[in-house]
This record gives structure tokens, C-alpha cells and sequence, in this order.
């Protein structure tokens, strides 16, 4: 008699525990398609409303006046790229330079200080280092400049770089490196030649997700770099970018520049995950396994 | 013997031998070269603050303590007080953690304990991808979709049926401080799924299997062996989330509605801290407002770097754990 009434109870209680486990990987399991919906909409729309506007028109013409149908963001997608490659000239011998230092020299007080202020630095908000870089250049300058928004773009890759950089070279074996050294290579000749451009695939990746990162920027460029309706004249005058282009655009009241504006993010989007795609092709084993 | 035809250099074995300490000029000039770059970086880092705090010392000097408790920011008076700013950064992103976080550690307890490994690598990609989205494109998204869907479907919802509660009483525009939360939320989802996801992954399989041998179920199990056992590390992840929320710009300025007001309501218009520097520095006509503006990023400033030295405290002590 006693014994039924136990077995019923833990029978119901193993039933409990059962429903639990049910709900609760039901739950985990919604919350993972919950976190794609907004993924999915954002994909949909970026092409439903940016398709439409794409044509040649967009890559070759200048921003057309209000009131005029037409145009295109050329000089923003130039300025973009312009931007990108003066900020890559000393963000990416900076950042690199920083990860070899982390990775081919033995830890010290300094590393240490180092790795922390590049982590930090890495979580500040990038608006942060668009003020600083308007109070370094911006206001001694008194203008708005290429220069301004490169360097501040610069900035934002350093800590990044270094990162991936360390992280990088910290799987090449010390053999490799024994080896340059035995055949009496200089140190700084077994870095550059042996540790650095024998992973230079491994590094570029770092590169590519790094300049991935800063493409999309948009905060830091508003106070620095600005924003131009013309051709970039001057590294010392104002360019225009493709996120500020759409920032402008998006706020604007104007029918027809939030339709430019679409097209801008979708180009901006292919952007990004096209060299988000390259890297992983770089990385996936089956290449480098060669 | 001839010692040209060597492929190494012979005297270099007789110098090193000479003095063993100097390696290589070339070593020297090298090994220099990149402590002065690393140096450069800490050293960015330090001047980033002094720059910040010289240029809001105009602001400082002037309203003192003020600046901080006041509650009214009128650029036209010249009066400014950032208590709202600093309210609307702070609820923005409380909104977006509370959302984010349980979402994201399911996201990767179930990526990770569950799920067969082609879904876990393809949801695990796509969630990945959330964080390549540029914030400008979440702005757009945010000011064409969200906005809208909130003000013609959700809101009226939400006032018809939780009207009583403060918090969602009063007009509503679409654009607000739920809006901004909802689109901080998506974005810091991809900071705290990989972070949680790389914690679960150093628990090792022995722990878990020794749970379920023990009967219990597989939530049980999570329970017990992976997410008693992360604690610190998630709570160090969902400190990381909540850094980059407070420092999020474009996407926020586009969707608060910018109104510097201190509102019970969450449908209300707000302003954050770094809206409010995106949305004035281009009409920050006197040297006060900019300065104040800078003073706004020179606290924000400080505040990110104390979350994210707490955060990798946590993370540190998982680690070493």
C-alpha cells in the first residue's frame, strides 16, 4: 500500500521532470530562431528596398541636389575606399608591429600593459575616438579632413590587429622559428620573413576583419571626415563615406534619397560580408591544410 | 681555407661569440622599433583620456558636480545638465541586457548541448553575422521597419492592455527608448552568444556525462554541470554586452527620437549619451555646448573603461578557474 503511493510519487515527480526538460529545450530552442528573425528581416529588406535602386547610375554620379530624381554615390564609395586605405597605410604596420611585439618577445610588464590597454581600447565606442581625433586634428586644423577621419579609422584597427594578430602567430611552433635562427638568421629577419610572411595568409585574414570592421563606421567619421556632395579634393578637406552618406540620407525627409539610402546599405552590407566570407575561405581547412 | 664560398658568413660566429648579449643591430634597431609601436598603443590609449578631459575642462570648470545631477540640457540657455542623457543610456541598454542576455546563453546552450553540428555551425554563422552588420544599417532598418511596426501593431497593444503600468502609459511615436532597446538588443546578441558559447566549450565533457549518469535530465544537466559551473564567465560576457550598448551610437541616435527628457514611460522619446554627441556636435555653435558634448564623452568614456576592466576581471578569474 505504502509502497504504490511512493512509486506514485516519484512517478509523478519523474513526469515533472520530464515536462521541465521538454519545455525548457523547447525555450532554448525558440530562443535560437527568435534571434534569426530580425537577421532574416534586416537581409529582406536591405534587398527588397536597395535592389530596385541599383544601377549604374549609383557607382558613377555625384549625390543629385533635392528635388532631382537620379544620381548616385560615387564620391561616397570612392571616399570610402580612399578612407580605408590611408587609415590601413599606418593602422595595419601599427597593429601588426604591436601583435609581433606581443607574440615574438618574451612576456614582460610591458606586454602585459600592453595586451590590457588593447583590449580596452578595442571596447571603447568608436564615437570615443572620433571626438579625440576632433579635438587632436579636427580643431587645431579648423576643418573637417580626410586625414581626420583616416586617422580615427586607424585607431579603431590598431588594438584589433594586435589581437589577432598575437593570437595568429601564438599557433606557429617555436620550431619554425629554431630553424630560421639555426640557419643564423638575424632575429628581426627570422620575424619578418619566416614568423610573418610565412603566415601571411593567417595575417591577411586578420587584415581583411579589420578593415571589415572599420568600413561600416559611421559615428567616428561624422566628426572627422564629414561629409562632401562633391569629388574628394584634398586629404586637408572633408570626403564624403558611404555610412555617413546613408546616415544623411536615412534622416533626411526626402522619398528619394531613402531609396539611395537602401542602396547604399546594401551595398555597404555586401561589402562587409564579402571580405567576412574571405576570410573564412582563407582560414577553411581545406586550404590551409595545403 | 676559403671561407667565401660558405653560404653563411663566418666572422658573424666570431662577433656573437664575442659579445653574446649583443645579438644584431639589426635585432636592436628592430626590437625598439616595436616596443616604441606597443608603447604607442598604451600610450594612445592615456591620451585619448587627456585629450577628452582637456577639452571638457571649459565644462567641468563651469558646472562642476552640476553637469552630472542637473536635469535640464538646453543648449539655447546654455544650461547643461546630463542626468537625462545618463538616465536614457542607462535604461536603453538595461532593456537591451535583459532582452539580450537570457536569449543569447540559450542561443548558446542550445547551440552547444543540443543541436546537431550542421545547425549548430549554420545558426552559430548566422547569429555571427548580427555583429558584420554595420550600425548604420540597423539604424535604417530600425527607422523604416522597427519604428513603424512598433507604433501601427505593438504599442497600441502594449498601452491597451499594460497601460496601467508607468511604463508603457502615455503617447507614443514609434521612435523611443523601447525602440533603441529593442535594436541595442539584436546587436549585442553576437557579443554574448560567442562569449557564453566559447565558455560552455572549455567545460569538460566528463562533467556533463557525470550528471547524466546520475539521471538527470539534459536540462538538469545544463543546469547543474555547464551554467552553475560558468556563472562568473556569463556574468563577465553580459557585462561585455552591456559596455557595447552603452556606447552605441548611430543605430540609437536614429531610433531614441532624441528628446533629452527624463520619461517614466518607455514608449517616450529619449536621448543617450552618445546621441546626444552624434546628434549636436554639428550645431554646437558656442565653445560650452562642444565643450559639454566632450565632457558627455569624456564620462562615457570612463564608464566603458570601468565596465570592461569588471568584465575581464570576471572573465580572468573563469579562466584561471
Amino acid at each position: 500500500m505504502n509502497h504504490t503511493v511512493l512509486t506514485e510519487h516519484m512517478t509523478k515527480k519523474y513526469q515533472q521532470r520530464k515536462i521541465t526538460n521538454r519545455v525548457m529545450i523547447g525555450l532554448l530552442a525558440s530562443a535560437s530562431c527568435i534571434a534569426l528573425i530580425p537577421l532574416l528581416s534586416i537581409f529582406i529588406y536591405v534587398l527588397a528596398q536597395g535592389l530596385p535602386g541599383l544601377n549604374l547610375n549609383f557607382f558613377t554620379q555625384l549625390p543629385q541636389p533635392i528635388g532631382e530624381t537620379g544620381g548616385g554615390m560615387a564620391n561616397s564609395i570612392m571616399g570610402t575606399l580612399t578612407l580605408i586605405l590611408t587609415a590601413s597605410l599606418f593602422g595595419i604596420v601599427w597593429g601588426v608591429g604591436t601583435g609581433l611585439f606581443l607574440s615574438e618577445y618574451p612576456p614582460g610588464r610591458l606586454s602585459n600593459v600592453v595586451r590590457f590597454s588593447a583590449d580596452l581600447l578595442s571596447s571603447i565606442p568608436s564615437i570615443i575616438i572620433g571626438l579625440f581625433v576632433y579635438t587632436l586634428i579636427v580643431i587645431p586644423m579648423r576643418r573637417f579632413s580626410l586625414l581626420a577621419g583616416a586617422v580615427a579609422l586607424g585607431i579603431i584597427m590598431i588594438p584589433t590587429l594586435a589581437r589577432s594578430t598575437e593570437e595568429l602567430l601564438r599557433r606557429v611552433p617555436v620550431h619554425v622559428r629554431e630553424a630560421g635562427l639555426a640557419l643564423g638568421l638575424p632575429r628581426w629577419k627570422v620575424i619578418l620573413r619566416i614568423v610573418l610572411l610565412g603566415n601571411s595568409r593567417a595575417i591577411s585574414t586578420g587584415i581583411i576583419l579589420a578593415i571589415a570592421r572599420v568600413s561600416g563606421e559611421t559615428a567616428p567619421l561624422l566628426f572627422t571626415s564629414f561629409n562632401n556632395q562633391y569629388w574628394q579634393r584634398g586629404i586637408d578637406q572633408p570626403t564624403s563615406s558611404l555610412p555617413v552618406q546613408i546616415y544623411t540620407y536615412a534622416i533626411s525627409p526626402y522619398e528619394d534619397w531613402h531609396q539611395q539610402a537602401w542602396t547604399g546599405a546594401l551595398i555597404l552590407v555586401s561589402l562587409v560580408f564579402m571580405m567576412n566570407m574571405m576570410t573564412r575561405y582563407l582560414l577553411s581547412p581545406r586550404r590551409s591544410s595545403k | 681555407m676559403q671561407s667565401t664560398w660558405y653560404p653563411i658568413n663566418m666572422s658573424r660566429f666570431k662577433i656573437r661569440r664575442r659579445s653574446r648579449r649583443e645579438a644584431h643591430l639589426g635585432d636592436l634597431v628592430f626590437s625598439y622599433l616595436l616596443r616604441l609601436l606597443s608603447l604607442g598603443l598604451a600610450l594612445l590609449l592615456l591620451m585619448i583620456g587627456f585629450f577628452l578631459f582637456r577639452g571638457a575642462f571649459a565644462s567641468i570648470s563651469r558646472f562642476g558636480w552640476d553637469f552630472i545631477t542637473g536635469s535640464v540640457w538646453d543648449p539655447v540657455q546654455e544650461i547643461f545638465g546630463s542626468a537625462p542623457v545618463l538616465y536614457g543610456t542607462l535604461v536603453s541598454s538595461l532593456i537591451a541586457v535583459i532582452i539580450a542576455a537570457p536569449l543569447s546563453v540559450g542561443i548558446a546552450l542550445f547551440l552547444n548541448e543540443l543541436a546537431p553540428p550542421l545547425i549548430s555551425r549554420s545558426i552559430g554563422f548566422l547569429i555571427e553575422m548580427l555583429a558584420a552588420i554595420p550600425s548604420v544599417v540597423y539604424g535604417l532598418w530600425g527607422i523604416f521597419v522597427l519604428a513603424p511596426s512598433l507604433r501601427t501593431r505593438v504599442e497600441p497593444a502594449l498601452v491597451k492592455y499594460l497601460g496601467w503600468i508607468p511604463l508603457f502609459s502615455g503617447p507614443f511615436y514609434g521612435v523611443g527608448m523601447l525602440a533603441a532597446g529593442l535594436i541595442l538588443s539584436i546587436m549585442i546578441i553576437p557579443t554574448i552568444f560567442s562569449l557564453s558559447r566559447e565558455i560552455f566549450r572549455t567545460i569538460p565533457m566528463a562533467q556533463r556525462e557525470a550528471a547524466l549518469a546520475l539521471g538527470a535530465t539534459r536540462w538538469e544537466m545544463m543546469k547543474i554541470s555547464v551554467l552553475r559551473s560558468s556563472k562568473s564567465g556569463i556574468g563577465g560576457a553580459i557585462i561585455l554586452g552591456l559596455g557595447r550598448a552603452l556606447g552605441e551610437t548611430m543605430a540609437v541616435t536614429m531610433v531614441i527620437g532624441n528628446r533629452a527628457e527624463i520619461s517614466a514611460s518607455l514608449l517616450a522619446p529619449a536621448q543617450t549619451m552618445a546621441s546626444v554627441i552624434a546628434n549636436e556636435y554639428a550645431e554646437a555653435s558656442n565653445d560650452i555646448h562642444l565643450s559639454s558634448l566632450i565632457e558627455i564623452g569624456f564620462l562615457l568614456f570612463v564608464v566603458t573603461f570601468i565596465i570592461n576592466g569588471f568584465a575581464r576581471i570576471f572573465i580572468l578569474r573563469e579562466s584561471k578557474s
